[in-house]
């Protein structure tokens, strides 16, 4: 395999592994506080357990987005050194600025969050809570301020071959990220919603601590249908700014090859990239037409001609994504992102008032397995993202295959891509099972391993 | 004074605030399997640093970030050319991260054992990475007219760069000692005074014949201008220092003056350096500084205001940690949280 492949496999790897992680840490840090928040308030002891036992969920889930996360501050110079030198000016401020204001806080406040329960008055640890919540959605907003200028490049200009930083604040509100970081917290809020919903359910099924449980699950059903259905309407939006501004992208995730009016949303399709068309698909008309501009008539242009105008634009090559990966991916994505708004929808009616969830034993038991679709959702979410701004880095401006580092011989990539996959995937799997093991701890008992 | 200066000092105060929190953190860490005979001891150790570690890693992060921003092409040339070194050092921090939140999530000793090795290797591995990449730094590595070292791992591990790396570890253990020596009780504390003063010595002997290397291997304390002198002079006097104090029985002292020599090195580095932040051997207008590596005027303002305003709020809850956590940790499980 050449470098050029290695280093893209190692930015997947590294950066889906990593995503497993924040989206949870995204949305369980505000679960967390908002119920230390209730504690605090009505000094329930119900909701100090609560507290205590998500935000041990929280830690072991928040441990790895750290470290897999200190990863991504060096690998654009590891492997990216041409991207590094290309948009330095533009890109290390929104990272720097990240660690600044995110990172220190996040870190800091964790700790006293941990460490604080008995020295700090409960005001003040409640505080720590909002502080790690607010500084982790910070972190995400400007990671996703440094993705969108990769997306949509708004505020810079080209000076000896490098893009330069000409408007702060442009780079700040790029029309992308009102769109991505609203996208990423609700994904993270629908995510944290499922993984407590899936607990409560395990716990609820056994009868364990209900006063604990049916609230954590009321709670984490809103939660999660504020989320998935948040997710999704800003989704669909996203969807109609990328139609304008990454024709290519939404094309490919609709296997789109002949443009069309009005167009026809393909379910399902039969793929052959080689011959730029679908050997059978089963399509709704119009309904592309619909998604793309909110009506039912209008003309949304396909692949070929979508490459055609890339070319004119910017010189001879391929400027189509892969389809099949990205048109795949979408579905993933919708389909996990509708069922979720069911499920959560079901979750808060059968929750809610004087409704007992635990009779819904087939319900709870669907909900055990549920919080694979958000983890299936975000996964695909990003491979859509990434995948189909191919071929370019940085739209219009950079092509991937300019952007790494000459300098790097393939062996050695391979072999921290090696190293890597393996550490994150044992890391990853214990993980998994540590969060399983306390997800399901009996409550009553302070810590499973004094259990043991 | 221009932007491309203050940026360089504001780095250098990033890479200082690393060293000096990190360094007794790594010191921490090397000591553990070493200091702590039972269990309760161990976690005991772990917990000095529990609330702070990750807060004192973003040093290094931010400093990462901080030269992106600011230097982009050091950021590129330095992370391209040290990959493998990089790489490794990234697999260590992850594993001791990991380690210090799980390590007690498991009730097996031989896993506690595990997790403690991971401790040992995340924490004494990147310390002596960081040397031997400074001694890199110092000493000036074979970068192109392009701005790219393409001589792999190999010519990095230069007995010059071995000995700076070296001169990290015993220097960092020595500073992680007294560290634990004000944070611990009982039996511990007489172990950490003891370690503390055992790796003085190392401290001392390695960091002096590494001064002395510096002297005629390279131009940091002797090109005209800004140089490393005085900073190496002021450091190597409060290394002096420590011995005295520990022996004397201030250990509060001790960690002052510790934390003093970090600091004043890593001035001396820089300083060394400057207005150069990465030397080539092949050709001196090969080299990246200040100028030739920096992001444009107004890429650095805006960052002069962010930073200007951020460093100090940052400054003010840090030190409010610290102080919350003042107190010596008791070897008793019962008030042990990691």
């Amino acid at each position: 395999m050449d470098a050029l492949l290695l280093a893209r496999l190692q930015f997947a790897i590294t950066t889906i592994y990593h995503f497993f992680f924040v989206p949870l840490t995204l949305g369980l840090s505000i679960f967390v506080a908002l119920l230390e928040t209730k504690y605090v308030r009505t000094g329930d002891e119900n909701y100090k357990k609560m507290t205590k036992f998500w935000g041990t969920i929280f830690l072991i889930n928040f441990a790895i987005g750290v470290v897999t996360g200190i990863v991504q501050e060096f690998q654009f110079g590891m492997n990216w050194s041409e991207y590094s030198r290309f948009m330095g000016d533009i890109f290390g401020a929104p990272l720097a600025i990240e660690a600044l204001l995110a990172f220190y806080m996040e870190s800091t406040f964790i700790g006293m969050w941990i460490f604080g329960w008995n020295t700090l008055s409960k005001k003040t640890h409640l505080a720590a809570a909002w502080l790690v919540a607010i500084g982790s959605n910070i972190s995400a907003l400007w990671i996703l301020i440094a993705n969108s200028f990769m997306q949509n490049p708004v505020g810079y200009g080209l000076e000896d071959g490098r893009a330069t930083m000409q408007d702060f604040f442009a780079l700040i509100i790029n029309p992308n990220v009102l769109y991505q970081f609203p996208h990423v917290l609700t994904a993270g809020i629908a995510m944290a919603g499922f993984v407590v919903m899936g607990f409560s359910a395990w716990h609820l099924l056994r009868k364990h601590e209900v006063a604990v449980f049916r609230p954590s699950f009321h709670l984490a059903a809103i939660f999660a249908l504020i989320g998935s259905a948040l997710v999704g309407t800003i989704g669909h939006f996203q969807g109609q700014f990328l139609v304008q501004h990454q024709p290519l992208k939404m094309a490919a995730a609709e296997a789109l090859w002949e443009t069309e009016q009005p167009a026809g949303f393909s379910i399902i399709a039969g793929i052959d990239e080689g011959a730029q068309e679908n050997s059978f698909e089963f399509k709704v008309p119009g309904v592309l037409s619909f998604l793309s501009y909110n009506n039912f008539t209008g003309e949304v242009k396909g692949l070929k001609d979508l490459q055609s105008e890339a070319v004119a634009q910017y010189g001879e090559g391929n400027y189509i994504p892969p389809v099949a990966l990205n048109f795949w991916s979408f579905r993933v994505m919708v389909s996990a992102g509708s069922l979720m708004v069911i499920l959560a929808l079901l979750g808060v009616i059968w929750s809610a008032g004087k409704n007992v969830i635990d009779k819904r034993r087939g319900f709870l038991k669907a909900l055990l397995f549920a919080p694979i679709l958000p983890y299936l959702a975000v996964t695909f979410g990003w491979v859509l993202a990434e995948t189909g701004r191919w071929p370019w880095i940085v739209f219009g401006l950079q092509k991937v295959e300019d952007a790494i580092s000459p300098n790097v011989p393939a062996w050695n990539i391979a072999l921290s891509l090696i190293i890597f996959f393996v550490l994150y995937t044992v890391l990853t799997v214990i993980a998994f099972k540590l969060g399983i093991k306390y997800g399901k701890s009996d409550i009553r008992t302070k810590d499973p391993v004094a259990a043991e | 004074m221009d932007l491309n200066t203050i940026w360089f000092i504001l780095v250098t105060v990033l890479f200082i605030g690393f060293f000096f929190l990190e360094g007794f953190d790594y010191g921490v860490g090397i000591l553990l399997p070493f200091l702590g005979k039972k269990d309760e001891e161990r976690r005991a150790i772990i917990n000095t640093i529990g609330p702070v570690w990750d807060g004192n890693e973003v040093w290094m992060l931010t400093a990462g970030g901080a030269m992106f921003a600011s230097f982009p092409h050091v950021y590129a040339t330095l992370f391209s050319g040290f990959y493998l070194a990089l790489a490794l050092m990234l697999v260590a921090l992850i594993l001791r991260g990991v380690a210090f939140e799980y390590r007690q999530k498991y009730a097996d000793p031989a896993a506690r054992k595990r997790w403690d090795l991971a401790i040992f290797i995340g924490s004494a591995l990147p310390a002596l990475l960081w040397g031997v990449a400074v001694g890199n730094l110092m000493r000036g590595v074979a970068i192109d007219a392009d701005m790219y070292y393409w001589g792999g791992l190999l010519p990095l591990l230069n007995p010059y760069s071995i000995l700076g790396g070296l001169v990290f570890v015993s220097l960092f253990t020595m500073h992680g000692a007294n560290y634990l020596a004000l944070k611990t009780e009982g039996e511990l504390v007489t172990r950490a005074k003891k370690i503390a003063f055992q790796s003085w010595i190392v401290a001392t002997v390695l960091t002096v014949a590494f001064v002395v290397w510096t002297f005629f291997a390279t131009d940091i304390l002797t090109k005209p201008g800004v140089n490393g002198l005085i900073p190496a002079s002021l450091a190597a006097i409060a290394l002096l220092t420590v011995g005295w104090f520990i022996r004397t029985g201030k250990h509060g002292r001790a960690f002052v003056s510790g934390s003093l020599t970090i600091v004043f090195a890593t001035v001396m580095v820089f300083a060394g350096l400057f207005p150069r932040i990465l030397i080539s051997t092949l050709d001196p207008a090969y080299s990246l500084d200040i100028w030739n590596a920096a992001s444009t005027p107004y890429t650095l303002t805006v960052m002069t205001i962010v930073a200007g305003i951020f460093v100090p709020i940052v400054l003010v809850y840090q030190v409010w940690s610290y102080r919350v956590f003042r107190k010596r940790v008791k070897v008793d499980p019962k008030t042990l949280v990691y």
